[in-house]
């Protein structure tokens, strides 16, 4: 987060009752070691970050958990159903990471990050799946972050049903392609945000490097959602502080507003006063 | 619903749950808290559910455990 002079209003990203401050939200996952996904979260700025649910193994080989090193009193926690490829797992493991993050106490209790995968090659969006069970989720009173292919129609129907924030892909899960259909993803905005401007549309997934981020958020999306970006960065650390600088770079310049496209050149210098000339 | 609703019946000399997806042996009539105590863990950030459905911590030792059940104990772990 870019600290504003005291009169200006703080740029926050609202998804339903809760405020970010920063625009990032960051997987904590791959990283080598936990010791590094705290440095690399510390450094990316971010206040939300993802955790995913699993069963209890008696802790990894170290004999850690992860909350030995995730504040969570810093951290909202976006407990996500990633690994579910039905509705129906999706919906119990939402219920499940919303009784640990009530346990602790954390604001992301009421949050959950919706997967509902087709298949484990692509990791894609099942969008029936999808749609289930947001539906289901809604009515037991989460507030749905939804994983979403960047379909236009599918994102305003997950909307229509409740969703806090639709979460259109770039491209596929951990692929680091970067944003592959920006239309795409100017045309969900532009059907999700119709007489709504604050709803929240952040791109979930695909993100290779810093451009890609700002790319994102030049288009004029609310944040970005990122994880393999930076655990696999052969230097993590410094990307994370790439990612944080790109995303603030991106922010500032949707707000500022970009130049038209032309397709011939425009001088920046005078025309005029050239030596050699006409008087 | 604190109890199982099943019918008590005379418990086998070995009763058995099976928590996340392997057996494990438990002392007739007791609770979901005594088995997850067992398997050590008891104080860690765990959550809990009892044949698809979550278990709140404070009931876990209300929830006496009939052979069959299954429970899944779970925690947080990295992820994106």
């Amino acid at each position: 987060m870019i600290q504003t002079a005291d009169s200006a209003p703080a740029d926050t990203l609202r998804i339903g009752t809760l405020t970010l401050r920063s625009r990032l939200v960051v997987g904590t996952g791959k990283y080598a070691s936990y010791a590094e996904m705290a440095r690399c979260l510390d450094v990316s700025g971010t206040d939300c970050v993802t955790v995913a649910v699993r069963r209890e193994r008696l802790m990894n080989a170290a004999g850690e958990n992860i909350l030995d090193h995730l504040d969570a009193s810093r951290y909202t926690l976006l407990p996500n159903t990633a690994g579910c490829f039905s509705a129906d797992d999706a919906v119990r493991v939402a219920r499940l990471g919303r009784e640990l993050l009530r346990d602790l106490g954390n604001p992301g209790s009421e949050w959950v990050k919706l997967e509902v995968l087709g298949d484990t090659k692509t990791l894609l969006p099942d969008p029936v799946g999808t749609l289930d069970a947001t539906a289901r989720l809604v009515e037991d009173g989460f507030a749905v972050l939804v994983y979403s292919s960047d379909d236009p129609v599918i994102a305003r129907r997950l909307k229509d049903l409740g969703a806090a924030s639709v979460m259109p892909a770039g491209s596929p899960i951990g692929s680091g392609q970067g944003i592959l259909n920006p239309n795409n993803l100017r045309i969900c905005m532009e059907y999700l945000k119709d007489g709504d401007p604050g709803y929240p549309v952040i791109v979930d997934a695909g993100v290779g490097t810093a451009s890609d981020v700002a790319e994102a958020m030049e288009l004029g999306v609310d944040g970005v959602l990122l994880n393999t970006a930076i655990a696999h960065a052969a230097d993590p650390l410094r990307m994370a502080g790439a990612m944080k600088a790109a995303c603030h770079a991106g922010r500032e310049a949707f707000l500022a507003g970009r130049m038209p496209r032309r397709l011939y050149a425009t001088a920046s210098s005078p025309d005029d006063g050239v030596i050699g000339g006409k008087a | 619903m604190l109890m199982s609703d099943r019918a008590p019946i005379a418990e086998p000399a070995d009763c058995f749950v099976t928590v996340n997806g392997e057996m494990h042996r438990f002392v007739a009539g007791g609770s979901a808290l005594s088995v997850v105590r067992d398997l050590g863990f008891d104080g860690r950030p765990i959550a809990v559910e009892l044949n698809g459905q979550v278990v709140p911590r404070a009931e876990l030792d209300r929830r006496v455990l009939v052979h069959g059940d299954r429970l899944e104990v779970v925690t947080l772990v990295g992820g994106g």
